[in-house]
């Protein structure tokens, strides 16, 4: 006969709504876990996606992501003669905003080199960039199907392929296009302003400047002695990708992800009070049964068990319910919630331990109920 | 009227201090009472004058300041607790009946008997078979599966007198257990009181106010400012 399921029972649509209202508290923390990871995992999704052992970059800056950084276009082949050094491929890498049919979009635009590293390593749908000009691979998140045209930089360009899953350190999907069409859209000045510069004599017309040169190494090449190799050139800086990775992660999604880690701690230690004032309420609420209890010889682990049992069976349910609504609504958040088997057991695990600690102190007030006051004074 | 043979319940010279010094309230002061097998007393007074006090001295959940206690013949206190595992003896030795039935609310008929048994170690199996048994015995068995929100209050008392059978203690302690119903069903209870306390030969004390009950006892006694003051 178990007493917490039978009182549980006794009250199943209040202890629904319970679980619902705990639910959506609950389902916010662990939306909030899913961003956390999100960040760090749209942060690492590109340079995953670009399988690149090595980053060529402006000597002094630690680019293209933390910071600016500007090369001329024939390090490509200096970087690709270095020993070691398998393939190598130029980059370049800004945020734009571009007419979309949908409306107005921010992405953020890398240009490659078709056949060469730099471009997404799997297409979801459509096909790659060719060698033709004013294409486009956009990925899912940006909602753009294949075929469809956008305006970037004033020219049109046809969506021919989609990615999954690539998107920058800010949320902004990633557009990948050649980088003749991206270095123009990037260096070329607007015409009053290349022919003031001729003027001026500073240039103006050249757009042979990249971001950065990532390169793949031969098996067995080591890094670090490559990117020494390369740092030589006094122009160059260069990052493994191990550096790369740490930099995403810890400069350039740093304060997002400290800023979510402590909302979550602070949502966690808000779910605990409601938790822990809930299981109070509910065993308040049967002070009189409990006192009975206690009078007709019930021992303290029965008491212990019913308050118990009832906060895990509350804990166990209201969690149900939160992983269900955050499954069922992650794909409407605008960036990702990256929830896997791992997050939801260390989640269930910490809700256990709060139910738990939650109940203590209604174990300690149920403990403290006096027999007497079944028999009313 | 059920003649009174070795008392089960004993109280000899009890007494109770609420409070120290000035503050000091004295509920009970030198109570002498006792309740044989088969005998149904009932205690009244007026609010204030000790009942509850007395009541929760022989429950065992109240440590008198004073007096012997004795159930069964054994001495639960006399100066300390002389029983280790006073739920225990609860448990096992002592029923209880109140004004309110005191059902658990989430558990049926059969359950709310079966518990008492069952945290006494029986297995839910023999526990819900006797509480069957005890629901016939006090002709609510047809309402064994009903819950306490839809007994009458005359059926819950009868369910809350089996749940006190359970365990067949001796003694039985009832407060004001027929308050809350008609005068008809108030007699009932009693009668059905009376028939356990000769057929299990039991010994009862029930707390009461109630005046239409008197003539059902075996034997009065009222207790006023502490004292034990007169014996019907």
């Amino acid at each position: 006969m178990n007493l917490a399921l039978a009182d549980i029972r006794h009250r199943l649509g209040r202890f629904l709504m319970t679980c619902v209202g705990l639910g959506l508290l609950m389902g916010v923390a662990l939306s909030m876990i899913g961003i956390y990871q999100g960040v760090v995992a749209e942060a690492l999704a590109l340079s995953r996606s670009l399988r690149a052992d090595l980053w060529v970059v402006e000597s002094g800056t630690r680019g293209p992501f933390a910071e600016s950084s500007r090369l001329p276009g024939d390090v490509r082949e200096m970087v690709a003669r270095l020993p070691g050094v398998a393939a190598a491929g130029a980059i370049t890498l800004r945020t734009a905003e571009m007419q979309a049919p949908q409306g107005v979009l921010r992405v953020q635009v890398m240009g490659y080199e078709p056949g060469r590293p730099g471009g997404p390593d799997a297409i979801a749908s459509g096909r790659a960039l060719g060698g033709a000009r004013f294409e486009m691979v956009a990925d899912a998140r940006a909602r753009l199907p294949v075929g469809a045209t956008v305006l970037l930089g004033g020219d049109r360009y046809r969506v021919v392929g989609t990615t999954r899953g690539l998107v920058a350190s800010g949320g902004d999907p990633l557009v990948f296009v050649t980088l003749r069409d991206s270095q123009e859209l990037q260096f070329k000045l607007a015409p009053p302003a290349a022919r003031r510069a001729q003027a001026a004599g500073t240039g103006g017309g050249g757009t042979d400047t990249v971001n950065a040169v990532i390169a793949r190494l031969a098996p067995g090449a080591d890094p670090a002695q490559v990117a020494e190799t390369a740092r030589r050139w006094k122009h160059l800086g260069a990052l493994t990708d191990a550096e790369q990775s740490d930099l995403l992660t810890r400069s350039v999604v740093n304060r997002a992800r400290v800023q979510l880690g402590m909302f979550t701690v602070v949502l966690l230690f808000v779910s605990a009070v409601i938790i822990a004032l809930i299981i109070y309420t509910m065993t308040m609420d049967k002070l009189r049964e409990i006192a009975t209890l206690k009078l007709i010889g019930a021992s303290d682990g029965t008491i212990v068990g019913l308050v118990l049992q009832q906060a895990l069976l509350l804990g166990a349910a209201g969690y149900a319910a939160a992983v269900l609504i955050v499954f069922a609504t992650r794909g409407f958040f605008p960036r990702t919630v990256a929830l896997g088997p791992a997050e939801v057991a260390v989640m269930a695990g910490v809700i256990g331990a709060i139910c738990v600690l939650g109940s203590l102190v209604s174990i300690r007030a149920a403990l403290r109920i006096e027999p007497q006051q079944a028999l009313g004074g | 009227m059920s003649g009174a043979t070795a008392p089960l319940v004993q109280v000899e010279g009890i007494g109770r201090v609420f409070g120290a010094g000035e503050t000091a309230v004295r509920a009970l002061d030198g109570v002498d009472l006792s309740v044989g097998a088969g005998e149904v007393v009932g205690l009244k007074g007026p609010s204030g004058s000790g009942k509850s006090t007395l009541l929760n001295i022989i429950a065992c959940i109240l440590e008198p300041s004073a007096g012997r206690l004795l159930l069964g013949g054994e001495t639960v206190w006399d100066g300390a607790w002389r029983v280790a595992d006073l739920r225990r003896l609860r448990r096992e030795r002592i029923g209880f009946i109140f004004q309110f039935h005191n059902l658990l609310p989430f558990l049926d008929a059969t359950d709310n008997v079966a518990l008492a048994m069952t945290l006494a170690g029986a297995d839910v199996g023999t526990a819900r078979a006797r509480a069957r048994d005890l629901l016939d015995y006090l002709q609510v068995g047809h309402r064994a599966t009903a819950k306490p929100a839809r007994l009458s209050g005359g059926e819950a008392q009868r369910v809350a007198i089996a749940r006190a059978l359970a365990n067949r203690p001796r003694v039985i302690l009832a407060d004001e257990p027929t308050a809350a119903l008609d005068s008809e069903r108030a007699r009932v209870v009693m009668d059905l009181l009376r028939q356990v306390a000769r057929e299990q030969q039991a010994a009862i004390l029930v707390v009461t106010h109630d005046e239409k009950i008197f003539d059902r006892f075996d034997r009065m006694v009222a207790l006023r400012d502490g004292r034990l003051e007169a014996v019907a």
